[in-house]
Order: structure tokens, then sequence, then C-alpha cells
């Protein structure tokens, strides 16, 4: 474990498909993932997202389309053919084999003559040399965990899938661990391909987050471009809390702002934003894709009365404050009768409370727009 | 609560002492009796009457004759060998047959599993004997049995590995050790059964991540970990086999006797009470110690 590896070349999938006979469960991925990148695989339970991750290991056999690693196309070869390893959701250890033996059991099979030496090398990065002895079920969910995770990085794989591998473990323990799986990615160098459905956890782990539902691919991402700038309404609402305002049209004065209009107010949008071939012209056809304007709670401000009119100002009546110590949720109901959700941080701001008429404003940059069906 | 806690403490704790004591005894008392009645004692007669001298007309005395084990010894060493023999062979068929038999119901049968369980232990339904004379018109000369190990040339390989004596299967090695298998099947087939229906399936999952192929996920995953089933089903199959006298009277000749069947000339026919006696107690150590020896290199108590 002393030397990263490095991978041939990026994982590639093109137009994966899994049926169960009627069911769709993976309705044609195409997705490249960087050799050497911690990539994170996000969605709800049943999304496709964990058959995917089957598909890759081999142990779940494509409907159509194309598995490559490099320039090799892997589709067609059997699980303990590919230089896949993966760390399963129920840890699978073997219950009959001491930890040492577990970690050994990918290199024996590859011949590894010096096996012994290597596992307790992979022991040691989990932290775990003094339990090599003892046997899986002697040992805690967490070190069990641990112990799968070096099972499978000792084998040097190029490809490194992770499915759900916290998600049986408490908090707390749930925290170190992602810190310990980003060290651990770090030293080694390899693909990690990380398969959840806690949104928090692909953001804080992964350099890519690929959002999955019903079996396709919503939007592959950064973190913060996920978060900033949801291509969907779908990753809007996955990826945190966010308030949508139906929009009715968009009209164009020009220059790096186009104005939208939602219930009769025109709000302020960056063109940059917009989806493509969105029509400037007034307003929308019959029968098109809904259009939403999207704001966080927490880019939401409340304007005090002394404050520079904002760009954007929308009024509403206060009908719910929670204080949750590092910040105020507030509910401010519009005009039309939608609440939007407002988070300010407990700053010595300008505080409201249930009943009061206030303005909200925020800045145009800080927007985003998503066109579809919710 | 300063004081309460010493009061409330003790007393249930003694209490639970006396009960954890009394009740394992309740519980094992009515099958320590029986075993008592009808194993203990039983094994003490047949022990004394190993070591007797006499006979039926003028009665026995005690007087710790060994010389009858040493005759019985001399005269029938070799169908204690045979019936081992015969047992041993049995079991690896029971094994061969029952293992995939077992696997198949256990991970492959979907909704059919409780039929085919059923079906497994189905042939108890009908009597041992009957059973076993079956298999007599099963592998009759004329019979279709006979007819395809004929025209497969079967026949010949069965008689050059000594299981037969010519072209025909009946009355042969060969038709006690089937009757053996068939008759001791499902005793093979439900602990494996059990061994196999326990078994996590994503375990092979994770073999064959780790480069294990069919055969090896076989033998590094499955087969130690359902190596408790293997042991108690070829226990299961191999003590009742040596025993056994039926298949060998029904399905066998004067050169397949086992040794069951010795024991039961020499109690009912011969009346010959202390060699029948000094023969059981012959098979029965030599049955406890073969599987003291086996279950020791199996080494069960370090599995699951």
């Amino acid at each position: 474990m002393t030397k990263p590896t490095t991978s041939s070349g990026p994982l590639r999938l093109v137009g994966l498909t899994r049926h169960f006979d009627d069911f769709v469960a993976v309705a044609g991925i195409d997705l490249e993932v960087p050799a050497g990148s911690f990539f994170a695989l996000l969605g709800p339970s049943g999304c496709g997202k964990t058959t995917t991750l089957r598909m890759v290991a081999g142990l779940e056999e494509p409907t159509a389309g194309r598995i490559y690693l490099g320039d090799e196309d892997i589709t067609a070869t059997r699980a303990y053919q590919r230089r896949v390893n993966t760390v399963f959701q129920s840890y699978a250890l073997f219950p009959h084999l001491s930890v040492l033996d577990n970690v050994g059991f990918g290199l024996r099979q590859l011949k590894v003559a010096d096996w012994k030496q290597r596992s307790m090398e992979a022991l040691e990065l989990v932290q775990l040399a003094d339990r090599s002895r003892q046997r899986p079920r002697q040992l805690s969910g967490g070190m069990q965990q641990r112990v799968a995770l070096a099972r499978a990085i000792v084998n040097r794989p190029e490809v490194l899938l992770l499915d759900e591998p916290l998600g049986a473990l408490d908090l707390k323990l749930r925290r170190e661990m992602q810190i310990e799986l980003k060290r651990i990615q770090q030293e080694v160098g390899i693909t990690f391909i990380h398969v959840t459905h806690d949104q928090e956890e692909a953001m804080t782990m992964a350099d890519t987050v690929a959002v999955m539902n019903a079996g396709h691919l919503e939007q592959v991402g950064e973190p913060a471009a996920l978060y900033d700038r949801p291509a969907t309404a779908y990753v809007a609402s996955f990826l945190g809390q966010s308030n949508l305002l139906p929009l009715e049209g968009f009209s164009d004065p020009g220059g790096e702002f186009v104005t939208a209009h939602a219930h009769g107010n025109g709000l302020v949008v960056e063109r940059a934003q917009l989806p493509k071939g969105m029509p400037l012209d007034g307003g929308f056809a019959e029968g098109a894709p809904s259009v939403h304007l999207g704001i966080r709670p927490e880019k939401l401000r409340i304007l005090s009365p002394d404050e520079a009119p904002s760009a954007n100002r929308l009024g509403g009546t206060v009908t719910d404050a929670s204080f949750t110590g590092v910040a105020t949720t507030y509910l401010v109901a519009m005009p039309w009768g939608q609440e939007l959700t407002v988070t300010r941080p407990n700053d010595g701001s300008l505080r409201a409370r249930p009943g009061d008429a206030v303005v909200l404003g925020w800045d145009p940059h800080q927007s985003f727009v998503v066109s579809e069906a919710l | 609560m300063a004081f309460a806690h010493p009061i409330g403490g003790v007393r249930p704790v003694r209490s639970s002492r006396r009960r954890g004591y009394f009740v394992p005894v309740l519980l094992l008392t009515p099958a320590m009796l029986w075993l008592t009645v009808f194993f203990v004692v039983p094994t003490i007669s047949l022990a004394s009457q190993s070591l007797q001298t006499g006979d039926i007309d003028n009665g026995y005395t005690l007087t710790w004759n060994f010389q009858t084990y040493a005759d019985a010894l001399a005269r029938y060493w070799s169908h204690f060998l045979r019936s081992f023999g015969y047992a041993a062979t049995a079991t690896v068929g029971t094994l061969l047959l029952g293992y995939p038999l077992a696997w198949f119901i256990a991970h492959r049968s979907g909704k059919y599993k409780n039929a085919l369980l059923v079906l497994v232990v189905a042939p108890f339904f009908t009597n041992f004997l009957i059973r076993t004379l079956a298999w007599q018109i099963i592998l009759t000369d004329t019979g279709p049995v006979t007819g395809f190990f004929r025209a497969t040339g079967l026949t010949s390989v069965l008689q050059a590995v000594g299981l037969t004596n010519n072209d025909t299967l009946l009355f042969s090695p060969f038709a006690v050790v089937s009757g053996l298998v068939y008759n001791f099947l499902p005793f093979m087939v439900l602990p494996l059964y059990a061994s196999l229906e326990r078994l996590d399936t994503r375990l092979l999952d994770a073999a064959g991540d780790l480069y294990a192929n069919g055969w090896h996920t076989f033998w590094r995953v499955i087969w130690p970990l359902s190596l408790p089933g293997v042991v108690s089903g070829t226990l299961l199959t191999f003590i009742p086999a040596a025993g056994d006298y039926i298949n060998s009277k029904l399905l066998g000749n004067t050169q397949t006797v086992m040794i069951g069947q010795v024991i039961d000339a020499q109690f009912l026919r011969v009346l010959d009470y202390p060699t029948a006696a000094a023969l059981s107690f012959i098979l029965m150590i030599t049955i406890i110690i073969l599987v003291g020896v086996y279950v020791r290199i199996a080494g069960t108590e370090e599995l699951v």
C-alpha cells in the first residue's frame, strides 16, 4: 500500500441498461468516471444505482449497453475476471475465515506470493492489524466495515465499488468513516465509486456526484455545481431544500439578465442560467414543460425597510418561525398561496415574527431555472 | 433508594439462581430416565452377556470370558471390514447425490421448496422392508435398469471394479450399496439442506468479486460453510449403514454378508448370545472410535 496504484484509464458506461422482466431498473446510462477520482452515485432506493454498480462489478448482466475499463470492453467478462472490487453493503465477510484470511482471499486467488504481508499492510491502513487473527463476528460493525474495505483495496483494483458501505453504521462512526475513506482514497489513488442515498455523504466525500432517478442519470457534476445550479427540479429537491416558483414566461431586455414573470412579478434572472432554447418572447406555449425559478432557503433574505431596493422583491406574510440554534427557518406565505422557506443565520440581523409582513430579496446570481414536470 | 438496592438487587438473583438450577434438571429428567431404562441398562446387560459362558438351555454365568471377543474377531473381522467398506461407499454415494440435491432445494427451487422437502422424506411413508424389496424388482436381470447398464457397458465397469460378479446387478455388492444409498439418502439431504439453506448467498457474490471462479467459490466458501451439515449427514448415514442387515440380506449374496446380518443370525438363529453380544460391542466401539477421529479431523467446533 506504499505506492499508489495508477489506473489504466477511465471507467465508461455506454447505454447501460438492465431490465428485470417488465421493470426497467437501469434505463440506458452513459457515464465516464475519470481514473483516480472519488465518484458518488446518488439516488433514492430503487433508482437503479446498486444495479448499475453490480453490473460494473460483473455480478449482474446488462440487458444492453457496454462497459469499458480504459480501452478494454469488459462487458462480457465474469466478475472474477475483472480488476474491480466491491465493498458490499452487508460487508459479506467470510464467517469461517479469520480477518487476515478474509483480506487475503483475493490475493490468494491471484496467486500473489506475499499475500500475507500485503494483507497485513492493508489491515494497518484500516488500523486493524491487531485483529488479524479474529473472526469477523468478533468485531464491531465499524471494524467489519473496515475489514471489508481492506479486503477490497488490498487487491489494488482499477476501480473500487462501495455499495452504501456506511449504511449500517451510526452517525458518529459514519462521519469518522467518511473522513477515513477519503483519506484512504487519496493514499491509494484507486477510482472509488460510492453508491449512496445520503446526499450529504455524497457531497462531503466525492469529487463528482451523479444523481440517479428512476433508472436514468439526472445530472453529473461537482457537488457545489449540483447544489447551486441543479439541472432539474428533481436534483434541486433531492440535494437539499429549495423554493420553486412557477414561471409564466420570460422577456428579454438585453444584457446579462432577462426578466422572468411569476404571478405578476418581474424577477431578474441571469441569462446564463436559462436552459437552452428557452423562448424569451413573453409567455410559454400551451403544453410546454413547466419552468420554475429556484432559490435555496439560505439565499433568501428578509429585507429591512431602510435597505436599498433589491432587484428581486417578493412581499409576503410570515406564517411560521422555527428557531434551530444556528439559524431560524421561516415560512413566508406569498399572495398566491405558496409558502417559501427562508433560512436566516442568527447573526443579529432582522428577526421576524409570525404575522409580520415582510419583503424577501435575493441576488439574481444565486437563483436557478429548471424546466420540466415536477 | 439507598437501601432499596441491596434488597431489590440480591433477592431476584438468588431466586433466579435456584430456578436456573431447578429448571434444567426438570427438563432433563424424562430423557435421562428414558435413556437409563432403555440404553444404559441394556448396554450393561449386553456387556455382561458378552462375558458370560453357558448355553441357552442351561443358562449363562458371568465368567469374564474375554476369549469370546478374540474368537468373534478372528472369525468375523472380514465382515466388519466389509460393513465399514460398504457403509463408507454408501456414505460417499449419498453425499455425491445429496449435495447437489440439497443445494438445489435450498437455493434454486423457489416456491417448490417445501414440496421438494416433502418428496425427500416421502419414502418414509412406505415400510423400510417394502422399499428395499422394491429394489429387487428395480435391479432385476430383465429390467430396464440392468438393460441400460448392459447397453452402456457399465456392467463391465462394475464387474472390473468388483462391485458385481457378472453382467447382472442384483445380489451383488453394487445392489447392497445402492440399497444403502437409497435408504439413507434423506438422512444426508436434510442436514445438508439445513446447512446450505443458512448460507448467505451474498458471500458467493463476494467470492466472485474476489477473483474466485465457480470451482474455487465452492471449495473455499460453500464447502467449508456446509461442513456442519456434511458431518452430521455423513454420521447419520454411516452409523446406521454400518450396522444395517436388511439391504445385504435382500439385495446381496453370501459374499456380501454384513456384520449386522451376522449379529442377527447369532442372536436369533444360532442362539450364541455371548458371541452376538461381543460382536455388537465391537461394532459399537469401533463406530465410536471412527466417529471420534472423523469429528476431530473435520473440526466442527471451529465452524460457525
